[in-house]
């Protein structure tokens, strides 16, 4: 636990918290992209590289982007209607939250297999992770692309304008 | 190798040599860091100059000419009068993210020097995955151009934020199509490996990209992609002077108004360096018999040039309008990137000689003419009509 | 703590506050919000264990996390299609409301 990832983490879950309990939506979409670039930088710290860099890309630069502009869309930046639900099942929701936290935090001091002494950090290349995605994660690299299509496509034709005869 | 060549790299290890011992490696970030937020400020500086005087020219003007000599001192006076000026919030606005937004943007427009080679031996952070990171923090670029629109709680600016965002976002994907051709052929994400696989002669003609069929087109829709990225006259829709007065940065004035200035040249600056870097051979020299002279000019001399084109250019095309500026975005730019990544592929992978360069070419040229069909038949020319937003 | 457990721990309080935010926000795009929290918190997983667990090879966590990357754009993208459709019909994005209609 270096003072880095601390730091780090600290940025990220506050974002989070942010992004979940901030009132306008815009500053929620703002507090996204904190904790997206949080967990971006946590990857660097991590040592794993090219995945910070894609995270930061495609979190930070695409979903959170695509978020702001679904808000205003949907007129949400200006909306003053109290965002929290009322009390009983906000308190239900947070109360299976913290259980499940819970439940993880136990699992994660209690087990064995994770508190085996620290590893020699995998040296893994750029050219190593694209010879695996090429080579040996090639079908399900393609499946991905295939995917992404058909979303993008089906994303286009959910968010489209119905035509209706005069336009 | 001269001694010319390396002079800033060896001022730097001398003075960290001379430091004490724990404070080394500060010493050493500091020489590092302190240069480019210098150097790159008093380009913005000169850059201002050149711009208003080219304009001039081309307007048939002066241009500035009363700070010093030629007017060449009216930065100065520029500088000192936004930093005098009142700093104004809109009672209606958002205060923090009013007052975040240009640091972001600042931050973020610094932050891609760090892997640009200036020269060689140059460069900040040899990044395994370089061009990835220049990338990924253009990427937060867009947020903070929206944080300004959206926090000043100004149609204007709101619409100016907007346009700003869906021009960027579209652009990105010829802007990283353009480069992965680059990234394919030099094999590496590392901008100085991409800069060392150029840095060869055959004959007189240096190894760069931009001299192989599908560089070329690559290297084109780079720049207007590039122009579109950094919000430059003939894409300058966001800020649309005579539509909705400055855009996104309506409400900004004083010294937060200079920072906007300023990091959008300084983005124009990184991008185009990043065009250097992987099309016009980074630092290296254009012909074999001028390699004596320093690799760093060269690189800023590229700079300069690639500057001068954008100030023409500026000066030169009207701007576009919405619907025409994503027609060509996603209708042109985006197939025919596409075209010149399979076209580096082709280069790639056939023998050397006459052939592959007319297969490249044969795709270049046939997708360009079928494209640009395209385009011009949409635009038929009839009675306008005009369709009203919702 | 050990590095690895310092890392799960962060990514289940990531999880825990996502599921935490999807179950209470009323706004659809927050709990779109909240899933996509979440699907980050597994990402955290995953290269925590490639970082520090044994290994499966060089690059396999790193592999997962990048296809994960890929399924959470196609989500996000889809999802929010479906709330400006779902926003274009009934005007409204809070999903209390949406219910009490379709009653």
């Amino acid at each position: 636990m270096s003072a880095p990832f601390i730091i780090l983490a600290a940025v990220t879950l506050v974002g989070a918290c942010a992004a979940m309990l901030l009132r306008g939506l815009v500053h929620c979409a703002l507090a996204l992209a904190v904790a997206f670039a949080g967990i971006g930088a946590l990857y660097l710290n991590l040592g794993a590289q090219f995945l910070g860099l894609a995270q930061l890309l495609v979190y930070v630069g695409a979903i959170a982007v695509l978020i702001v502009f679904v808000v205003l869309l949907t007129r949400g930046g200006d909306s003053d209607s109290p965002p929290l639900s009322p009390a009983p099942r906000q308190f239900t929701g947070i109360l299976v939250a913290g259980a499940i936290f819970a439940i993880l935090a136990w699992a994660i001091f209690h087990s064995f297999a994770i508190h085996t002494p620290g590893m020699p950090a995998p040296q893994a290349t750029i050219r190593q992770l694209g010879a695996a995605l090429m080579e040996s994660y090639a079908l399900p690299l393609e499946v991905i692309g295939l995917m992404l299509t058909a979303a993008l496509i089906g994303a286009v034709i959910v968010a489209m304008k119905e035509k209706q005869g005069t336009q | 190798m001269q001694p010319s060549d390396q002079v800033f790299v060896l001022l730097k290890h001398w003075l960290v040599g001379r430091s004490p011992a724990v404070m080394q490696p500060g010493v050493s970030i500091l020489l590092t860091i302190v240069p480019i937020l210098l150097i790159f400020p008093v380009l913005f500086a000169v850059t201002t100059v050149l711009e208003r005087k080219g304009l001039g020219r081309i307007q048939n003007r002066y241009g500035p000419n009363r700070v010093g000599p030629y007017g060449i001192l009216q930065p100065l006076a520029d500088g000192l009068k936004s930093l005098t000026k009142e700093d104004i919030v809109p009672s209606s606005a958002d205060r923090t993210v009013h007052f975040l937004a240009p640091l972001v943007l600042l931050a973020v427009a610094f932050l891609p020097y760090a892997v640009l080679p200036m020269g060689r031996n140059m460069v900040a952070v040899n990044l395994d995955s370089g061009v990835l990171f220049f990338f990924a923090i253009g990427a937060i670029s867009e947020l903070s151009v929206f944080m300004a629109g959206w926090s000043s709680r100004n149609k204007y600016s709101l619409l100016g934020a907007m346009r700003a965002v869906a021009q960027m976002i579209s652009y990105e994907v010829p802007l990283l199509l353009s480069s992965i051709a680059v990234i394919m052929a030099a094999g590496s994400l590392s901008t100085v490996e991409i800069v060392e696989k150029q840095s060869g002669f055959s004959g007189i003609f240096p190894h760069w990209y931009v001299l192989t069929p599908w560089g070329f087109a690559g290297f084109i829709l780079f720049m207007i992609a590039a122009t579109a990225e950094t919000n430059r006259s003939p894409f300058d829709l966001p800020e649309g002077e005579s539509e909705i007065i400055a855009g996104y940065y309506i409400e900004y004035s004083g010294f937060k108004f200079a920072l906007f200035f300023l990091g959008e040249y300084l983005g124009m600056f990184a991008i185009s360096g990043l065009g250097i870097t992987l099309f016009l051979g980074g630092w290296s020299a254009p012909l074999p018999f001028l390699t004596w002279v320093p690799s760093w000019i060269w690189f800023f001399g590229k700079l300069l040039g690639l500057i001068i084109g954008f100030i023409w250019v500026r000066g030169t095309l009207p701007r576009l309008r919405m619907d025409q500026l994503m027609n060509f975005a996603w209708k042109f730019m985006l197939p025919m990137a596409l075209v010149v990544v399979v076209s580096a592929g082709a280069w790639r992978f056939l023998p050397q000689g006459v052939t592959r360069w007319l297969v490249s070419m044969v795709f270049i040229a046939a997708a360009y003419v079928l494209l640009a069909r395209g385009v011009e038949t949409r635009n038929k020319i009839a009675k306008r009509t005009y369709r009203f937003a919702e | 703590m050990t590095p690895l457990s310092g890392c799960l721990l962060v990514a289940s309080m990531l999880f825990a506050v996502g599921l935490a935010g999807a179950l209470t926000r009323r706004n659809a795009i927050l709990v779109l919000v909240g899933i996509e929290l979440m699907l980050n918190a597994a990402n955290l997983n995953f290269v925590a264990f490639w970082r520090y667990g044994p290994h499966a090879g060089p690059v396999t966590g790193m592999v997962f996390v990048l296809f994960s990357i890929g399924v959470a754009a196609a989500e996000a993208a889809v999802g929010l299609a479906l709330i400006l459709a779902v926003y274009r019909h009934t005007k409204t994005t809070d999903l209390r409301q949406l219910i009490r209609r379709r009653q």
